[in-house]
């Protein structure tokens, strides 16, 4: 192989090798968050100009009582390393009760996943309100850490082989 | 408690097909009242198979037919679910008298509470009982402590909570304390078991899962007449049986009876693979009472936990 080959393919193979070293893994966050308070506490951060966290991907319901536990099966499914739910303080939601009926299920859902096997350190749930933009940053950036340290959902992607 | 002291003679069916124990006889009389006397329209009751090996469901239009109805620690099948909307044929028939065992009678509370099905369009004939088999094929001709299901071993309803008519004398049982047996046990060990490994556990169970959907059909509580899992538009959860459907489907089925499932068995002795759906099941029945005090198919008048709330339910997770 001519020398002038050689460093071509010498060359590439550092560049490959410096781009998997530079492009590390980053996890991917799901968020299910309510319209009223949660959503907007994140409007909040935005347009207070706080940094925070790209990981995570908000998706934006009516409310928290809309949030069936299928969504978060989705989610997994779909590849997320770790999923946020998060709602109105009890006694806040903007359709009186809708809250209150989640968190029951999540009681419940909770303590399915945990008994699959499922790491909760993957799956956070939250209140914040729509002043609540600090709180907001805080969970992202403390929930993207915590899921970064635990590296990829790799049981649940074996599932997809 | 001593097990098996419960079990008195006077019960005792050592022959599975003596037809003529007094059990019988008055179920058989009672049935036929109802029918001539046209309360009824048909009794849905337990019958032999040919082979006389096992009963099946049997319905009953006819008052000469009575002599079909037996009793038996062979009657596992949950009949509450010929109750449901999914059996339009029966229902056409005309108003129904239900032969239930207290366990089977939980699910019919269930099925008043969330208005499935009225009171007063219902007659329940409660049959005492000293306990069933877990799956037919295991009896001998004779009911032992080994044979019977968990959910016997723990069973608080021998003699039915909620019936117009009560066949058999009363059974002095008590269920201990605290559940146990089988189902309690493997639970208890999950719990304790590392979180990876209870993954492990449940995925070597659920890659068994062949999408047969016969723990749904069999359930009486699984009433909807259109599942979450038929629905593909978008597609909820994945129809191969393939371990990431397997996975939701297993996770939604459980998730869907949580604070509802009255511990029939018949989903796990349905399951064509064993797939151990009553510790799932158990898991959150056990969730529900610790969170909300509440136990499925007791109070026919009382919501189901998960469609009401309470302002003050307690957490620890929610941050």
């Amino acid at each position: 192989m001519p020398a002038n080959e050689m460093s071509v393919m010498d060359n590439k193979q550092a560049i490959t090798e410096k781009q998997e070293t530079t492009t590390a893994w980053e996890p991917k966050i799901t968020a299910f968050v309510c319209n009223w308070c949660t959503y907007a506490g994140a409007d909040l951060a935005g347009t207070s100009r706080m940094e925070y966290r790209p990981n995570v991907r908000i998706i934006k319901l009516p409310c928290t009582g809309r949030i069936d536990p299928l969504f978060i099966i989705k989610a997994f499914e779909k590849e997320a390393d770790g999923v946020l739910v998060s709602g109105c303080h009890p006694g806040d939601c903007h359709y009186t009760t809708g809250n209150y009926h989640a968190r029951r299920r999540w009681i419940a859902f909770k303590t399915l996943m945990e008994f699959v096997g499922i790491d909760m350190r993957r799956l956070h749930f939250s209140w914040v309100s729509a002043s609540e933009a600090i709180k907001w940053v805080d969970l992202i950036n403390n929930v993207t850490d915590e899921v970064k340290e635990l590296g990829p959902f790799v049981e649940y992607k074996g599932l997809n082989d | 408690m001593i097990r098996g002291s419960w079990f008195d003679s006077r019960f005792t069916i050592n022959d599975s097909r003596n037809t003529n124990n007094d059990m019988e006889k008055a179920l058989r009389q009672k049935a036929e009242e109802l029918l001539e006397k046209g309360d009824v329209k048909v009794v849905l009751g337990y019958g032999w198979n040919r082979g006389k090996t096992r009963t099946t469901p049997v319905f009953i239009t006819k008052p000469e037919d009575v002599e079909k109805l037996v009793f038996n620690p062979l009657c596992v099948n949950n009949l509450s679910l010929y109750l449901t909307r999914q059996y339009k044929d029966i229902q056409a028939l005309g108003k129904p008298a239900i032969v239930a065992k207290g366990c089977d009678i939980r699910t019919i509370a269930v099925l008043i509470a969330e208005g499935q099905i009225e009171r007063d369009n219902i007659v329940i004939i409660g049959m005492t009982c000293n306990g069933v088999v877990y799956k037919q094929e295991l009896w001998k001709g004779k009911l032992s402590d080994d044979i019977m299901p968990t959910k016997c071993h723990n069973c608080d309803v021998r003699n039915p909570h909620l019936a117009d008519y009560i066949i058999g004398d009363a059974v002095d049982f008590m269920p201990p304390e605290e559940p146990s047996g089988m189902v309690f046990d493997k639970i208890k060990e999950l719990d304790t078991m590392e979180q990876d490994k209870r993954w492990e556990f449940w995925m070597e169970h659920f890659a068994r899962c062949v999408k047969c959907y016969a723990c749904s059909k069999i359930c009486p509580l699984c009433y909807c007449e259109r599942c979450i899992a038929e629905k593909n538009m978008p597609q909820w959860i994945e129809t191969s049986a393939h371990p990431r459907g397997n996975l939701a489907w297993n996770l939604i089925r459980a998730m869907h009876l949580a604070g509802r499932c009255t511990f029939c068995g018949e989903c796990e002795r349905a399951c064509p693979t064993d797939i151990p759906l009553n510790l799932i099941n158990q898991k959150l029945a056990k969730e529900i009472n610790d969170a909300f005090g509440y136990r499925a198919g007791y109070d026919e008048k009382e919501h189901p936990p998960l469609i009401v709330f309470n302002p003050d339910d307690q957490e620890d997770f929610i941050k």
